[in-house]
């Protein structure tokens, strides 16, 4: 590393290639080079913009927690429990809300992490070399794609697919499933959960990837040698890696919690809690893209900010520990 | 005679070919949608794109045809506000990481800038509308501009960072035993040579930051018209996809995926040069 590092020349040159002589010594610093002003300057500059980024973060938080502020004292925990949503009233309660993420976020995982586990030991385990470049770059490609453009497709074809196709279908084989009960609009819970599917499938898969790929290979030998079958190797890595999983499905699941345009243009946005997955519902997200440009009153807007703060607690927990334990892993089998 | 060691063994055998073979099936159904969304936005908005599209403004409620000339220009200005206060923290704080970020300081930066990059846009706009629009009392291209600065930071700061670490340390040592003061090799020999990573990586960064809406919607709002005063609200491409996609207008409908069409263009030609860019990094060395 370029670190701290040892001169044992006794003549040191200047910036201008001018040799100095070891008088100069009282302005070596303790690394041994020469102090330079240009140096400090720059080396400050650049810490200034990274503790810039850091203060960042808390100033988000704290900006957000005083523009709540009339809400958090008028209802405090309540916020979170009730569901009256009134703001004629200004009564307010974001728990249809905070279901409508949560299970949408829930169904999208339920049908992302098998699908990017497989993917994920497709590409780390078993795919051909020649293969595996132009399908991680399909992968994170279905990353880029901007929310606005999912929630497009999602209005024009995901959701008449599932009023058309789907939901009937479901309602007649399942339809004893309080699940599956109701009316097919089409839009509704399924939709979006469908839809953050494919949405966080590509971030489970590509750091699930990651993940494998960083588990020793003397692993994969061992198992082989003791005839394991590739299934049975495969297990073996797995089971190094799950903790590794266990980050990579937070990390996708702090994705589907702040998810929002596409969301909002295809779960239906009305605040109810239904047990079925065919009603219409709401999201955190959705109502804040929704309401916030028409909050009129300061009350409605410190409910709304509230929501945002809500979110931005949640996805920084989420992330926060899915990076430390997905840094843990691969930096334990770097050393090992 | 089979024996039962040998039953047990195709068994064994059976269930690994069977596990690949589903693994096979997850990538197919992980493609698929890529590939419908793909094709489909393809489809209809290569289609419904014309020169209209680039050089008209959107016509009266009613009225079809018309363009997205002044959401072409607002999203650049919004990006282009972006770029100016995101991209100077975003850079210097990756060569910080880069050169002198091996320390508890250097991993505490690098881990809000990775926590940073998982909030959600949406939020970052109502952080965005309280510190900008509230202050000034109205919506504007200023305030979507602080919001996508803060959401390009993290990628901005980390692809700059690893760019960085790209270079071969051969370089620095060579700029370093020439006598050339340590600021110097950074900004003279490393950059330049990290230069097109940077780029390629600033570039895909500001292309993703186009495509946001979530922050756009209250800040930067959304205007049928003509405008680039950067304290007045302004148009941008992905609030005209939500709101004509919304709207029960066939023409508008066309519209919202010409302007997809447009957006998922650009994203997918900066990420392939980006891709191409660094992979020739790799191979170097």
């Amino acid at each position: 590393m370029t670190g701290k590092r040892i001169i044992t020349a006794p003549v040191e040159t200047t910036g201008d290639g001018e040799a100095i002589l070891p008088v100069a010594a009282p302005s070596l610093s303790v690394s041994g080079r020469r102090w330079n002003p240009g140096d400090f300057v720059f080396k400050h500059l650049t810490l200034f913009f990274s503790l810039v980024l850091l203060s960042l973060v808390f100033l988000m938080g704290y900006e957000m927690y005083r523009g709540s502020a009339i809400t958090l004292e008028k209802f405090g925990w309540e916020f979170l429990t009730t569901s009256t949503w009134d703001p004629v009233m200004d009564e307010y309660g974001a728990l249809p809300f905070i279901y409508g993420t949560v299970v949408s976020s829930l169904v999208a995982l339920l049908i992302a992490l098998p699908l990017g586990l497989g993917v994920a030991i497709f590409l780390a385990e078993l795919s051909p070399a020649w293969l595996e470049r132009p399908l991680s770059f399909l992968v994170e490609l279905l990353a880029a794609i901007p929310s606005i453009v999912y929630g497009l497709w999602g209005i024009f074809v995901l959701v008449p697919w599932l009023r058309l196709n789907v939901q009937p279908l479901l309602s007649t084989h399942l339809g004893f499933l309080p699940l599956f009960k109701g009316p097919a609009y089409g839009f509704g819970m399924l939709a979006a959960g469908l839809i953050l599917a494919v949405m966080v499938l590509p971030i489970i898969a590509s750091i699930s990837r990651d993940v494998l790929r960083a588990v020793p290979n003397t692993q994969r030998e061992a198992a082989l040698a003791l005839g394991g079958t590739r299934w049975e190797t495969t297990k073996i890595v797995l089971g190094t890696a799950k903790s590794g999983i266990l980050g990579a499905t937070l990390l996708g699941l702090g994705r589907a919690v702040g998810e929002t345009m596409a969301v909002t243009m295809v779960i239906g946005n009305r605040a109810d809690i239904s047990a079925s997955l065919f009603n219409p519902a709401y999201s955190m997200a959705s109502v804040i893209a929704n309401e916030f440009a028409e909050a009129t009153t300061p009350a409605y807007t410190s409910a709304l900010i509230e929501i945002a703060l809500v979110l931005f607690v949640v996805t920084i927990i989420l992330n926060a520990a899915a990076r430390l334990i997905v840094w843990g892993v691969t930096r334990k089998f770097r050393t090992a | 005679m089979m024996t039962r060691e040998r039953w047990n063994f195709l068994w064994r055998k059976a269930k690994s070919r069977g596990m690949t073979l589903l693994a096979v099936l997850c990538v197919v159904l992980a493609v698929a949608p890529l590939i419908l969304i793909f094709s489909y936005t393809l489809l209809q908005g290569v289609s419904a794109l014309n020169m209209d599209f680039f050089i008209q403004m959107p016509k009266p409620v009613g009225e079809p045809g018309g363009g997205m000339a002044n959401a072409l220009a607002g999203t650049g200005i919004l990006i282009g506000l972006g770029a100016l206060f995101g991209l100077p923290v975003g850079i210097m704080a990756g060569i910080y990481l880069a050169e002198y970020g091996d320390n508890p300081l250097g991993a505490t930066v690098r881990f809000f800038a990775d926590v940073l990059s998982g909030v959600p846009s949406i939020v970052v706009g109502v952080v965005a509308y309280i510190l900008v629009v509230l202050p000034m009392n109205h919506f504007s291209a200023l305030a979507g501009g602080v919001a996508l600065a803060i959401l390009m930071l993290p990628t901005v700061t980390r692809t700059t960072e690893e760019m960085i670490r790209l270079v071969p340390h051969s370089y620095r040592e060579a700029g370093l035993a020439l006598g050339v003061p340590r600021w110097k090799t950074t900004v003279r020999i490393i950059l330049p040579s990290a230069l097109k990573g940077i780029t390629t990586g600033i570039l895909l960064a500001l292309a993703r930051a186009a495509g946001e809406t979530a922050p756009l919607l209250f800040t930067a709002l959304g205007n049928r018209f003509w405008s680039t005063a950067i304290d007045q609200p302004i148009a941008s491409l992905t609030v005209f996809i939500y709101d004509y996609a919304k709207a029960p207008f066939e023409d508008w409908n066309r519209q919202a995926w010409a302007a997809a069409v447009v957006l998922i263009g650009l994203i997918f030609l900066l990420s392939l040069l980006f891709r191409i860019v660094t992979r020739q990094r790799y191979a170097e060395h």
